[in-house]
C-alpha cells in the first residue's frame, strides 16, 4: 500500500498546527496518521457527486441581536489567567526586530 | 442513603425525612474513602458543598420554594466552566485555569438548588473513549478496577456508578456520555444538538458537542435534562424554543408508548460481541413482548460514520484548540525563546499525545490540497448518514442498537493503537453526525460481570418520547438497581 503521509509532510503539518513535535513523535505520528488516513479513505467507496456537504445538521440560521452594549468580563477577570501580564497587558516576547538597530 | 435515586433523595429532603447536609456529608465521606481507588473526581469542594446544602436545608425549614434538584449532590465533568475551583478539561495546559464565568448548564444546576460536590475526570479535551487520555488522573471502572470506565465522560459515569454522587453532567461529541454510561452500568443521555446550551462547555467539535445527564435511572436523567434544556442567547446554536419547545420530560413518563415501532438494522447490530448482541436482542424482545412492532431498517452509510467523524471532529478540534497559545491563559513554556516558540513549545509540552494526534489529523484534513479529499468528502458523507436516519424514522419511532461493540476493556489494551480505539465508536458517532438524541440504558451483564448498555436513538427533539421508551425497558428490568459489590 502506498504511504499516505511521510515524515516530511508530518513536519509541515506540525508547523501549521504550531506543535514543536519531537523526532520520536514525528516517527510515531507518521505511522499512526498513515493508518488512520488509510482507513478514512474508505469514504471514497461512496459516490457523493451532487451530495450537499452538511456542515450543520439542524436548520440553524444566523442570529442577529440589537447592537446594544451589554455586560462584559472587564480587564481584571480577562487577564486573571494570563501566564505573564503587566497591568492591563498580556506580555509576550518581542515580535518585531528593533527598528533603531 | 447513597443508593437512593436523585429524585427519591430530593423528595425525602423536601419532606424533611432527611437533610441535604446529611446526604452531602455521606457523599463526601464516600468520596474521601473510595475516590483514591476509583479516581472519578479531579476536584472536590467539601466546604462549598456543605454550605450549599445548609442553605437548602434552611430554606426548606423556612417553607421557602426550592428548585427541582434541591439539596441533591451532583458532579460535573471538568469540561464545564465554573467560577469555583479549576476547569482543567483533563489537560495540563489548563491545570490551573480558573474560568471567569459559569457555563450556562452550571448556572442552571445552581439555580435548581443542586449541590455541586466536584468535577470529574475525562479524556483530555474530551478526546477519547476510555479516560486513559486524561493528563491529570486515572479513573477505573467501578465494576472492575483493571478495566476502563469508558470515555470521555468516564469520571462522571464512574462517580454515578460508585455512588459518589446522585447524578452527573457529561458531554458527548461522539459517544462520550453514552459509552461510559454503558461501561459503568448507568443511564446516559445525549440530547439533540441545540437542545442544551454549549456556553461554557469547552469546545472540542463544535458541530457535534452536546451536554447531557448521567444518572442511575431514566427518571433522574429526565429530571436533569429538564433543568439544563432550553434556548440560551449566549449560544447561537441552541435551538429557538418556538422551533422546538422544551417538553415536560416527566409528564406521562410511566405510560408505555402505544403502537411503538422499533427499527433494527440487523447486520449493523450483529457487529457487536456475542454477549452484547444477545443482551441487546433480549431487551428488544422485551419490547416486542410488550406489544412493540419490530421494523427492519437499512442504514447503508453507517459503516462510513467513523471515517467521516474522525475527519470532521478533528478538523473542528484543530481549529478550536488553536486558542491554547500560551499567551492569554493556560500553560506557557519557560523554554520559549521567541513568540513562535511560545506557541509551539507551550502546546508541545502541555498537550497529551491523543490531543496532538487529533490536532495533526484535523490540520492535515483542512490543509491546502487535502481539504476536498478529506474534509469536504466527510461533510458529504455526513449528509448521507443523516439521510439514513431520516429515512429510518419515516418507518419507526426509534432505533435500538448496542452502545459499544464490547463491554469495558482492560486498561492499556488499546492505548498503542489509536485506530483500534476509534473503531470501537461504531455505534455512537453516527448519532452525533446526525445531531439526534440517543440514550444508553443498562440491559445486562457479560460473563465477567461487566455491564452492557442498550442504545435507543430517536429523531431530533424527541427526548420526551425517547425517555418514555427507555423507561418501558427500565420498568420491566432491574439492571439499573445493581451496584458494584466491592465499593459499599
Amino acid at each position: 500500500m502506498q504511504q499516505k503521509i511521510d515524515a516530511q509532510q508530518v513536519r509541515k503539518v506540525a508547523k501549521l498546527a504550531r506543535l514543536d513535535l519531537t523526532e520520536a513523535e514525528i516517527e510515531e505520528f507518521t505511522g499512526q496518521l498513515g493508518a488512520i488516513l488509510g482507513y478514512v479513505e474508505k469514504m471514497n467507496e461512496l459516490e457523493t457527486t451532487g451530495v450537499e456537504p452538511l456542515a450543520h445538521c439542524l436548520p440553524i440560521h444566523n442570529v442577529f441581536r440589537a447592537d446594544e452594549v451589554g455586560a462584559s468580563l472587564g480587564t481584571e477577570k480577562t487577564l486573571a489567567n494570563a501566564p505573564q501580564r503587566d497591568e492591563s497587558f498580556f506580555i509576550v516576547p518581542k515580535i518585531l526586530e528593533d527598528s533603531s538597530a | 442513603m447513597a443508593d437512593l435515586t436523585a429524585m427519591e433523595l430530593r423528595d425525602r429532603i423536601a419532606a424533611g425525612q432527611t437533610s441535604s447536609v446529611e446526604a452531602t456529608r455521606a457523599i463526601l465521606e464516600r468520596i474521601e474513602r473510595l475516590n483514591p481507588a476509583v479516581g472519578a473526581y479531579l476536584s472536590v469542594f467539601p466546604e462549598q458543598a456543605l454550605e450549599a446544602a445548609q442553605a437548602v436545608d434552611r430554606r426548606i425549614a423556612a417553607g421557602e420554594r426550592v428548585g427541582p434538584l434541591a439539596g441533591v449532590p451532583v458532579a460535573i465533568k471538568d469540561v464545564l466552566c465554573t467560577t469555583f475551583g479549576t476547569t482543567t478539561c483533563g489537560s495540563r495546559i489548563l491545570q490551573s485555569f480558573q474560568a471567569p464565568y459559569n457555563a450556562t448548564v452550571v448556572r442552571k444546576l445552581l439555580e435548581a438548588d443542586a449541590v455541586i460536590v466536584g468535577k470529574t475526570n475525562m479524556d483530555e479535551f474530551a478526546m477519547g473513549s476510555s479516560t486513559e487520555n486524561s493528563g491529570l488522573g486515572r479513573t477505573v471502572n467501578p465494576w472492575d478496577p483493571t478495566r476502563v470506565p469508558g470515555g470521555s465522560s468516564g469520571g462522571s459515569a464512574a462517580a454515578v456508578a460508585a455512588d459518589l454522587c446522585y447524578a452527573a453532567l457529561g458531554s458527548d461529541t461522539g459517544g462520550s456520555i453514552r459509552q461510559p454510561a454503558s461501561f459503568c452500568g448507568v443511564v446516559g443521555l445525549k440530547p439533540t444538538y441545540g437542545r442544551v446550551s454549549r456556553y461554557g462547555l469547552v469546545a472540542y467539535g463544535s458541530s457535534l458537542d452536546q451536554v447531557g445527564p448521567v444518572a442511575h435511572t431514566v427518571a433522574d436523567a429526565a429530571l436533569l435534562l429538564q433543568v439544563i434544556a432550553g434556548h440560551d442567547p449566549a449560544d447561537s446554536t441552541s435551538i429557538d424554543e418556538q422551533v422546538a419547545p422544551v417538553s415536560d420530560y416527566l409528564a406521562g413518563f410511566d405510560e408505555a408508548v402505544t403502537g411503538l415501532r422499533i427499527g433494527i438494522a440487523s447486520a449493523y447490530n450483529a457487529g457487536a460481541d456475542p454477549a452484547v448482541h444477545a443482551a441487546v436482542s433480549r431487551a428488544v424482545e422485551g419490547y416486542r413482548g410488550a406489544g412493540a412492532e419490530i421494523v427492519a431498517v437499512d442504514m447503508p452509510h453507517l459503516d462510513y460514520a467513523i471515517a467521516a467523524y474522525y475527519v470532521i471532529a478533528t478538523a473542528e478540534a484543530s481549529s478550536n484548540l488553536a486558542r491554547y497559545d500560551g499567551v492569554h491563559y493556560g500553560y506557557r513554556s519557560p523554554n520559549a525563546q521567541d513568540y513562535i516558540e511560545v506557541y509551539t513549545k507551550s502546546r508541545e509540552e502541555a498537550f497529551g499525545k491523543e490531543v496532538k494526534r487529533r490536532i495533526m489529523l484535523g490540520t492535515y484534513a483542512l490543509s491546502s490540497g487535502y481539504y476536498d479529499a478529506y474534509y469536504l468528502k466527510a461533510l458529504k458523507v455526513r449528509n448521507l448518514i443523516r439521510g439514513d436516519f431520516v429515512r429510518a424514522f419515516e418507518r419507526c419511532d426509534c432505533l435500538m442498537m448496542p452502545v459499544a461493540p464490547t463491554t469495558a476493556f482492560p486498561i492499556g489494551e488499546k492505548t498503542d493503537d489509536p485506530l483500534k480505539m476509534y473503531l470501537a465508536d461504531i455505534y455512537t458517532v453516527g448519532i452525533n453526525l446526525a445531531g439526534i438524541p440517543g440514550i444508553s440504558v443498562p440491559c445486562g451483564f457479560d460473563e465477567a460481570g461487566l455491564p452492557i448498555g442498550l442504545q435507543i436513538v430517536g429523531p431530533a427533539f424527541s427526548e420526551a418520547k425517547l425517555l418514555r421508551i427507555a423507561r418501558m425497558h427500565e420498568a420491566r428490568t432491574d439492571w439499573h438497581r445493581r451496584r458494584p459489590g466491592n465499593l459499599r
